[in-house]
């Protein structure tokens, strides 16, 4: 057994998995981490385990058990509290993610569309009057899916100062009572509009469920409260560094962006490759709550599990020359998403907008580029989402 | 070939319908089915992609 890896690590490439989970990607399919707090955890490596365990429902997402493993100081206070569909098992789950997909299906998806390119020209009009230079994430990367989730939702945008900074604080801050005090700011926000939209009725998916749900009794007013702020949240920080580490990728390697120019057709299929290359939300958690044997190990009952995506998406078992980003292959079946009970509601949602913004971005300013040496651009740390904290840009 | 779908198992990922769509399609309330006329799935090979696809399972093929 090699010495244990300490996780999470920070990148020290924004695309690429930190070089010290190199011995992870050598031991695997499984492997021992250590938290900050000195537990040992155990690291999925391999596709096809992490597949595996991913739908497996002996692993629980309930960050109520005291045996879930927490992976940064600043959640070991706020773990504890419930959280709606990500931090909850079946029935539960499926009873609370019953009532959403609805409204991500495919059709809806593709009927928002028009509304997702209008919102993306809009952006770009505005960089290219203001600019050269832009900074992509506060112009472009973090307003479109802020956009898109508060219309998809009927959340006013002119709040999205509001949310978007405690979104930040909440995953981000230094310490749990800020982050703490984030989560009960937007708890707080939320459960006035909802009041509100209770007395006065307007259009989007909270205005549904409080049609259909809230006022037939299935649904309480505190678990649409904790509803809104999962989708939220997770609906614009998750695909706010899909593209701005997307652009960021996709000008580091110009000759994929040349075949992506060449081949409109070949967008979804980019898309695909950059879900899998760039896996931004690189350490999924689970506590195991019976012995489950696997690879040839026995993850015992209250071991804590976690899933390094960066590193489960480019085993070479599954995918060759895995460390290549390459739009000409399928990469398909990663799980940048997750998979199994958990896998991502809004995942088509972020695939359209994904489409969107890369191919409007990189049309409408074909000549784009760093404004600044790459290796100057602040990425963020190991412990949260990966994406850029910033990403200044010139044509 | 006949493909089969658990409604009670099924997520509404809509990774089968993004696969394969000339075979699956989603329902109004988000749940995958077949569409008419497809259960053999139309000789598709995509379709056993999109079973495998399928975060939960929910889809199985008889070969018989």
């Amino acid at each position: 057994m090699t010495e244990a890896v300490s996780f999470p690590q920070d990148r020290t490439c924004p695309y690429h998995p930190p070089t010290s989970y190199r011995p992870l990607r050598e031991a695997g399919p499984l492997a021992q981490v250590t938290f900050y707090d000195g537990r040992s955890v155990w690291a999925v490596t391999g596709h096809a385990e992490a597949r595996e365990l991913l739908a497996d429902q002996r692993l629980s997402s309930d960050r109520r058990n005291p045996a879930f493993p927490i992976p940064v100081a600043r959640f070991a206070s706020v773990q504890r509290t419930k959280t709606p569909l990500i931090g909850v098992d079946d029935p539960e789950h499926n009873t609370q993610r019953r009532m959403l997909i609805p409204s991500f299906t495919l059709k809806r998806i593709a009927a928002m569309r028009p509304e997702i390119q209008r919102i993306v020209d809009d952006l770009i009009d505005g960089m290219l009057e203001q600019g050269p230079p832009a900074e992509l994430v506060s112009a472009f990367a973090l307003p479109v899916p802020s956009m898109v989730i508060c219309s998809l939702l009927g959340v006013p945008y002119s709040d999205h100062e509001f949310f978007e900074e405690q979104s930040r604080r909440a995953l981000r801050s230094e310490t749990a009572e800020e982050s703490e005090d984030a989560r009960v700011q937007l708890e707080d926000y939320l459960g006035e509009l909802i009041a509100q939209k209770e007395k006065n009725p307007g259009e989007g998916l909270l205005d549904e469920l409080i049609e259909d749900r809230l006022r037939a009794g299935s649904l309480k007013h505190d678990e649409l409260v904790g509803l809104a702020l999962i989708l939220l949240v997770a609906g614009h920080e998750t695909t706010a560094n899909m593209i701005s580490l997307g652009t960021f990728a996709l000008l580091e390697h110009p000759e994929q962006l040349a075949k992506l120019r060449a081949d409109e057709n070949l967008m979804p299929a980019a898309v695909e490759e950059l879900l899998r290359f760039l896996s931004i939300a690189d350490g999924m958690l689970r506590v195991a709550t019976e012995d489950i044997e696997i690879g040839g190990r026995i993850i015992r009952a209250d071991d804590g599990v976690v899933f390094p995506t960066s590193v489960i998406n480019r085993d070479d078992s599954a995918y060759a020359s895995p460390d290549e980003l390459d739009f000409s292959r399928s990469a398909r079946h990663h799980v940048a998403f997750g998979y199994g009970i958990h896998q991502c509601l809004g995942q088509n949602l972020a695939r359209a907008e994904m489409e969107i913004a890369l191919r409007s971005l990189f049309t409408r300013i074909p000549d784009l580029r760093l404004a600044v040496p790459a290796a100057e651009i602040p990425f963020k740390p190991g412990d949260t989402l990966q994406g850029m904290i910033e990403l200044p840009l010139s044509w | 070939m006949r493909i089969t779908i658990d409604q009670d198992v099924c997520i509404g990922s809509g990774q089968c319908a993004l696969t394969a769509p000339s075979v699956f399609t989603q329902d109004d309330d988000g749940f995958s089915e077949v569409l008419p006329g497809s259960e053999d799935g139309g000789g598709d090979p995509m379709v056993r992609e999109a079973v495998r696809a399928c975060p939960v399972g929910a889809l199985s093929i008889d070969d018989e």
